[in-house]
């Protein structure tokens, strides 16, 4: 049990700095968000290009499809060693990481090499377009309808939460083909050029005041029935493969450093009792976040482990989105109480280490449920990890247009 | 990178299970809980012995089998799954680990290869009142080497030959060995919450003691004891909750209510992913307390701490609500989840309670922010 690299991860470790060294970005104009700036859209892609010429964009993918035929250690140490420069946004995630995955899995030939290698040279990005108003942590329950006329099929609906919506080249689209089989099998999944008329992009605004995510609206969208991606009704098929990728990106620790910015708070206010670092009640709730936060670090580890021995990782990486957003959540609610009333104030100038508890105080919510809510993600847990059985479900053999909806 | 127990070391826990599986069922652990006279099972002691497992981190030259600290994680893993009712924990962890830190060389040649071979029982005795342990409870005293006053509760201080005593000495504290069965030491078995491991009030008067380490380093040596004993105890803490998650696991699964399984409701569904949560999160802190037991890491405080913290929380949380996911039936003396729950308290206490490692922890974080 050791924290250093193997001599063969350690060569690729030094290979991956030297090329680093030698070209990335020693400094980036990045907008906070980048729903609100495209400027920086050049530089992302231009990092992008730069990283899938050298190797190192989809490092496991397969070299004729744009990647390097690589292992995930590599993916993982370059991860790494390129957090330590200051790069572009990645609008790129989401079509790498789920969508474009999904045409390599379930996409036929032309589709292959039209897509793959333009999103791995950072050329095209995608979105992905599952989640409806009516159907969050239930996707399959998507109501988006897609007619067959001919050799067309005409979309109308709308689309939710979607991600780079916006500033995206095709999307990957989930619709309705059969309302009248049980609705996980009257699924077609579709690429769609998100450019084509018929589509219409609204932000949506977040408690936050950030506009990370899009509606997106269809009326009357044509498209070829070339763009299936897969079967007529086994697009549902197609969406687990995606949300298997998805609950692989997202996994991910974080907070990390959330207890050394409480401790320095802690040193600089004071309570009726005195200095407030001395508060044995904060005290405890500090050790407890710590050992939280430091307990997502380890085992980030033991799946870099697995990933590093060539091994499958365990479900132990299950459980990293459900216990750092309510860290984050209750540290942030924590802080704002030792700042008082200065904790009402969210002016980064104003407000203690630049309003940083007020800014994660307001993303937290969010947090706890993109990507899966927390009951969602406790429910995956119970049902895949500990093999508890599903829960009833009283849609599971009904035709879709006869479940009911409440409305 | 490469946080993982070797291949090596997982055939060393397999076998450990193996072997527990088949020398100590539950039935073996309610043999001690049941009878009052009994605070250890003998036949398991000796098993034990037999396999090495006392001697796992002790030197070749004392009579051990010289592998690290990693390994002894992985033994006391097993126990802890297995609720072992051996006095394993006091004269590993804490007497032997003791040894190794403090000992001279005469004291390690004397008592380690007796300890490696299970012919001696040791115990850890710093503790005279409620509260966490200080220098100002340390009221035990030495005069001309003999050992006058009274710890309680010391745990296997009623089966144990040697303990290792925090006393005082001309106002400075130090670690002493103390023989059991000579003259000088009254020993009184005491009522504990879980009676498969005893504990005692041990009463010196004039027991010879001699010391080990320098005088004034009592407080500080038996930290370091400590923050070596959390790090093992945390891996029986994770054995012990895993365990519990794997029984209330399939109580869920075969107990029906409303005409169906009591494990397709999320109320009972979410607890056990809460479980499952808590003891990943114990399990990785114990890892990294491995590291840095194995590696003598300056990070072993923190990393003691962190895992010792995370591991009380789990197994407690485990404990406690394997109870209630089996509803009427977990809190009768049949039903095993009691054994957990006692067990969790037992451990969760017999280092110092959650509070005191957590003022620890937080005490070195800010030592660390402000370096």
């Amino acid at each position: 049990m050791d924290f250093n690299d193997t001599p063969e991860e350690a060569t690729y470790r030094q290979q991956v700095r030297g090329w680093l060294e030698q070209n990335a970005p020693k400094s980036v104009t990045r907008p906070g968000d980048l729903m609100e700036d495209s400027n920086d859209m050049q530089g992302s892609r231009d990092w992008q290009r730069k990283k899938a010429e050298a190797g190192y964009a989809c490092i496991t993918w397969p070299k004729e499809w744009g990647g390097a035929g690589g292992a995930s250690w590599q993916s993982v140490i370059f991860g790494q060693e390129e957090a330590k420069y200051p790069t572009p946004g990645n609008p790129f995630a989401i079509g790498l990481g789920m969508c474009v995955p999904t045409i390599m899995t379930a996409g036929n030939e032309v589709d292959k090499q039209r897509f793959v290698r333009p999103a791995a040279l950072g050329e095209e990005i995608w979105c992905q377009l599952f989640s409806e108003p009516s159907g969050g942590s239930d996707a399959a329950a998507a109501r988006t309808r897609a007619v067959k006329q001919g050799d067309e099929w005409v979309i109308n609906g709308q689309k939710v939460w979607t991600s780079g919506a916006h500033y995206s080249d095709f999307g990957l689209l989930l619709a309705r083909t059969d309302p009248d089989v049980p609705k996980h099998k009257g699924l077609t999944m579709f690429w769609i050029d998100m450019k084509s008329p018929g589509i219409e992009v609204r932000p949506i605004h977040q408690m936050s005041g950030a506009s990370n995510f899009n509606e997106v609206y269809f009326s009357d969208l044509k498209i070829k029935d070339s763009q299936r991606v897969g079967g007529v009704g086994e697009g549902w098929r197609v969406a687990v493969v995606t949300l298997m990728n998805e609950r692989l990106s997202v996994g991910g620790g974080g907070s990390g450093s959330g207890h050394s910015r409480v401790l320095k708070l802690a040193r600089d206010i004071s309570t009726l009792a005195g200095p407030s670092i001395k508060d044995s009640g904060l005290r405890e709730k500090i050790a407890d976040w710590f050992v939280q936060a430091e307990g997502l670090k380890y085992t980030t580890f033991r799946t870099m482990t697995a990933l590093s021995r060539g091994q499958t990782p365990g479900p132990e990486s299950s459980i990293g989105k459900v216990v750092s957003a309510s860290l984050m959540q209750d540290m942030a609610n924590t802080a704002l109480e030792l700042e008082d009333q200065f904790g009402i104030i969210n002016d980064p100038k104003l407000a203690p280490l630049a309003a940083a508890f007020q800014t994660s105080l307001m993303g937290a919510p969010g947090m706890r449920i993109a990507g899966g809510t927390d009951e969602i993600l406790r429910n995956i847990i119970a049902e895949r990890v500990l093999g508890m059985p599903q829960d009833i479900r009283l849609d599971k053999d009904v035709a879709f247009k006869d479940i009911p909806t409440g409305r | 990178m490469d946080f993982d127990f070797s291949d090596d070391q997982k055939f060393l826990k397999s076998e450990a299970r193996k072997f527990l599986d088949a020398r100590c069922p539950v039935s073996v652990v309610r043999g001690v809980l049941d009878d009052a006279a009994k605070s250890y099972d003998q036949g398991l002691w000796k098993a034990v012995a037999e396999q090495g497992w006392m001697g796992t981190a002790i030197p070749e030259e004392f009579g051990g089998l010289g592998l690290g600290g990693i390994e002894l994680c992985v033994i006391a893993e097993e126990l802890g799954r297995a609720l072992a009712p051996i006095p394993f924990a006091s004269t590993v962890y804490f007497v032997a680990e003791a040894l190794s830190l403090a000992g001279a060389r005469e004291q390690k040649a004397k008592w380690l290869p007796k300890i490696a071979a299970g012919e001696v029982i040791g115990c850890f005795a710093t503790v005279e009142r409620p509260g966490t342990l200080n220098d100002a409870q340390v009221q035990a005293k030495v005069e001309g080497g003999k050992l006058t006053g009274v710890k309680i509760p010391v745990t296997d201080g009623d089966i144990a030959d040697l303990a290792v005593v925090l006393a005082r000495e001309a106002g400075q504290t130090g670690l002493y060995l103390v023989e059991l069965n000579g003259a000088g030491v009254e020993r009184e078995t005491l009522k504990t919450l879980d009676p498969t491991r005893g504990v005692a009030r041990l009463t010196f008067s004039g027991a010879p003691a001699e010391r080990m380490g320098e005088a004034g380093e009592g407080l500080s040596l038996a930290e370091a004891v400590m923050n070596r004993a959390a790090v093992l105890l945390a891996f029986e803490q994770v054995g012990g909750a895993d365990r519990a998650l794997e029984m209330a696991k399939s109580y869920a699964l075969e107990r029906y209510a409303f005409g169906r399984q009591i494990g397709s409701y999320q109320a009972i569904k979410h607890k056990l992913a809460d479980i499952y949560i808590k003891n990943e999160l114990a399990r990785s802190n114990a890892y990294y307390g491995a590291w840095a037991l194995d590696d003598g890491a300056a990070e072993l405080p923190v990393a003691a701490a962190a895992a010792r913290v995370a591991a009380s929380d789990a197994f407690w949380f485990a404990a406690k609500e394997n109870v209630q996911t089996h509803g009427g039936m977990g809190f009768t003396w049949d039903v095993d989840c009691h054994l957990f729950y006692r067990r969790a308290q037992q451990l969760g206490l017999v280092a110092g309670g959650a509070k005191a490692w957590k003022e620890r922890l937080v005490s070195q974080l800010e030592r660390r922010n402000v370096a």
